[in-house]
């Protein structure tokens, strides 16, 4: 599939102007502040930043996974023609499993420590109305599916069993089974070894192709993004400030806190130097400055970066940035 | 390795063995085996997946466990034989989680003050506020974090700190335990800055344990590769990243997801790239050291191994310079045909 079909199909998931907050006595403490993101069928989206940058939280919002006081407060999130946002409990357990699936960092958390994992999986089938007979034909499938040695004697393993690359591979069976449209995926490498980490990257890399899957793959990890996704949404300060294509995100990046965090990142090859350093830390959720939220931090930043807010914008290399300044007139 | 100065920190044949988890259980071996030299003034990396041994060799080197077999000398003396004042003035640990060594009581300042007069490297108190201002200042943190409680600090903020505490004891030798492992990509880097100037100012030397290639690579002289208990290569960090000997070296280097994209997984036809890379993986997972596998305990999933590597146990030794491969096959290039005949029960991938 070329870039042109995927970026003509109709998206899988529409995420428009998406806001949660932290709802308490006081008034709402905003979280993520009016995220869009479309992905489409065959396309594989990163979504990264650091700690408390908001993309975990992004995710369980799209899932319907917020827990009370935590709220969507506004926006949409539109599955085919479903929306999502305020859907009822009812609807939300029907897509899950079926039209939407999800993998965590640790599969630990789960999986139920005391069931077979054949029989969780096919347990998620039987809830989507599937036979007794053909969830389990389905399990060994998909177990077969993600390389897993011996499927049919795997499905009869204990999660303790396993090593946890394989749990990971269970849980992205687990995840595959009920054929949805849509794979979100929360750091699911991160607490694996990078050999490991490699096979399982490859793994859905194949599976997503052969289906045409749509996958949104949350990540800190540069390196995965780089390596593993189409496109990439940069987010900071519950905010996307940098969203396109990651060949040129990384090429040539059009926001100075993704030029400043991909200059921090370490490489295997190339010239040994001096990391790049972005000097202080991110504002916490409830004291998000006026203007650009990381114009404290910025190199860059001009007077009016503290004074008005930057909205995405398309940029000529194919990215859309939210900053007022263009890297043509970036200080050294 | 060689090194002109006699070692600051040095390790012979070091055997670690875990008595059985459980009375069915069989006794783990740890450590089969490891030996190395930290020069003066120099770092050394130990880069290697979960279950290679790296953090039982740190526990070991800082004198927290003793070896089954095998001696750890520390300026010449057996680690074990130190007083433990005697051995925090000269070597100390700094591990992945930087609350587990910081007292949730105690503010910065009374934590630093302990150890400064613990170690008598101040008199009285009043020193003991200068001398904190000054340790805090060379992890670049501001004076105002004096009065902090570690609770209010963020991860990176308090891996300075837990560098700053062990600074005060004035030690020569800081092995370090992954302790960047936990951090963001902009605080690593910062905490990865830190401890090259230390080591510069201070003329510190390192063990330095990650399982980030990229990141031992920043710091290291001499890096040295982990794996089921042993090193399997050794040598000058520019021979290790770029002249790779040892068949797994090769597969971690290959593995690390770099930060340039190269379409290697993206998207593309089948037999594109993608199925390129996934052939040349070794399936499977580090074994144990204590696995009963006779041989290479990397051979079953070794791409280039031959029949000798199954049942013998290559030495580490010299391949070129000063740069060490425990491998028959050190150097012999991977071709994208070379797979394992079959994965030997420890595979992953049928």
């Amino acid at each position: 599939m070329t870039d042109r079909d995927v970026t003509s199909a109709e998206p899988v998931l529409a995420i428009r102007d998406l806001s949660v907050g932290l709802r308490a006595r006081s008034g709402v403490t905003e979280l993520i502040r009016g995220v869009s993101l479309d992905i489409r069928p065959g396309e594989r989206v990163g979504l990264v930043g650091e700690s408390g940058s908001g993309k975990s939280l992004t995710m369980l919002a799209v899932m319907g996974l917020l827990a009370s006081p935590v709220a969507v407060t506004g926006g949409s999130v539109t599955l085919g023609g479903t929306q999502l946002v305020g859907a009822s409990d009812r609807t939300l357990r029907a897509l899950r499993g079926s039209e939407i699936a999800m993998v965590y960092q640790d599969p630990m958390t789960s999986l139920d420590p005391l069931q077979r994992v054949g029989e969780q999986i096919a347990e998620g089938l039987r809830a989507h109305g599937v036979s007794r007979h053909e969830a389990s034909e389905r399990t060994v499938a998909a177990l077969a599916e993600v390389q897993l040695p011996d499927p049919a004697r795997l499905a009869r393993s204990y999660p303790h069993e396993l090593s946890g690359g394989m749990r990971q591979r269970v849980m992205i069976a687990a995840a595959l089974a009920g054929n949805p449209r849509l794979l979100l995926a929360d750091e699911p490498t991160t607490a694996l070894d990078v050999t490991i980490q490699r096979q399982i990257l490859s793994l859905v890399a194949r599976i997503q192709r052969a289906r045409n899957l749509a996958v949104l793959w949350v990540t800190h990890d540069l390196g995965v993004a780089a390596q593993f996704v189409q496109r990439l949404a940069v987010m900071y300060a519950g905010r996307v400030v940098e969203v396109g294509p990651t060949t040129a995100i990384f090429s040539d990046p059009q926001h100075p806190y993704t030029a400043a965090l991909l200059d921090a990142v370490p490489s295997t090859t190339g010239e040994r130097a001096a990391l790049g350093q972005i000097p202080g830390s991110p504002p916490e959720p409830g004291s998000f400055p006026a203007g650009c939220s990381f114009a404290s931090r910025c190199r860059q930043a001009l007077p009016r970066c503290t004074r008005a807010e930057p909205i995405l914008e398309q940029r000529p290399s194919g990215v859309e940035a939210a900053c007022f300044v263009p890297p043509a007139e970036w200080r050294a | 390795m060689s090194s002109p100065a006699a070692p600051v920190l040095a390790a012979s044949d070091l055997v670690k063995i875990y008595p059985p988890a459980s009375r069915a259980g069989r006794p783990s071996t740890a450590l089969a085996g490891v030996s190395l030299d930290l020069a003066e003034g120099t770092c050394l990396g130990v880069v290697g997946e979960s279950g290679c041994g790296k953090s039982t060799l740190a526990r070991l080197l800082v004198g927290l466990e003793r070896p089954t077999a095998g001696t750890v000398l520390l300026q010449g003396q057996t680690v074990t034989s130190f007083r433990r004042p005697e051995l925090a003035r000269r070597l100390q640990l700094v591990s992945q989680d930087p609350f587990s060594s910081l007292n949730p009581r105690l503010t910065v300042s009374s934590a630093l003050t302990e150890v400064l007069l613990v170690h008598h490297r101040v008199d009285g108190k009043k020193q003991a506020a200068a001398r904190v201002a000054d340790l805090l200042e060379m992890v670049s943190l501001g004076p105002q974090f004096a009065s902090r409680l570690p609770h209010e600090m963020s991860g990176g903020q308090a891996q300075r700190v837990a560098i700053a505490r062990a600074l005060a004891a004035e030690p020569q030798i800081l092995v370090l335990d992954e302790p960047t492992s936990a951090l963001d990509v902009s605080v690593r880097a910062g905490i990865v800055n830190l401890l090259a100037g230390l080591r510069t100012d201070l003329a510190l030397s390192y063990l330095f344990i990650s399982h980030d290639m990229a990141v031992i690579r920043q710091l290291s002289d001499q890096i040295g590769v982990m794996y089921a208990g042993r090193f399997v290569e050794r040598g000058p960090w520019q021979s290790v990243m770029s002249e790779p000997l040892h068949p797994y070296t090769r597969a971690l280097l290959q593995a690390v997801p770099e930060p340039h994209p190269d379409g290697s997984l993206l998207g593309g036809p089948e037999g594109s790239a993608e199925e390129s890379t996934e052939g040349t993986l070794e399936p499977g997972e580090s074994p144990a050291a204590a696995s009963a596998q006779t041989g290479c305990k990397y051979a079953p999933r070794c791409p280039i191994r031959i029949d000798r590597c199954l049942t013998e146990e290559p030495p580490l030794e010299i391949v070129t310079g000063a740069h060490e491969a425990a491998c028959y096959r050190a150097g012999v290039p991977v071709e994208p045909g070379d797979v394992p005949a079959e994965a030997g029960g420890v595979g992953e991938r049928a």
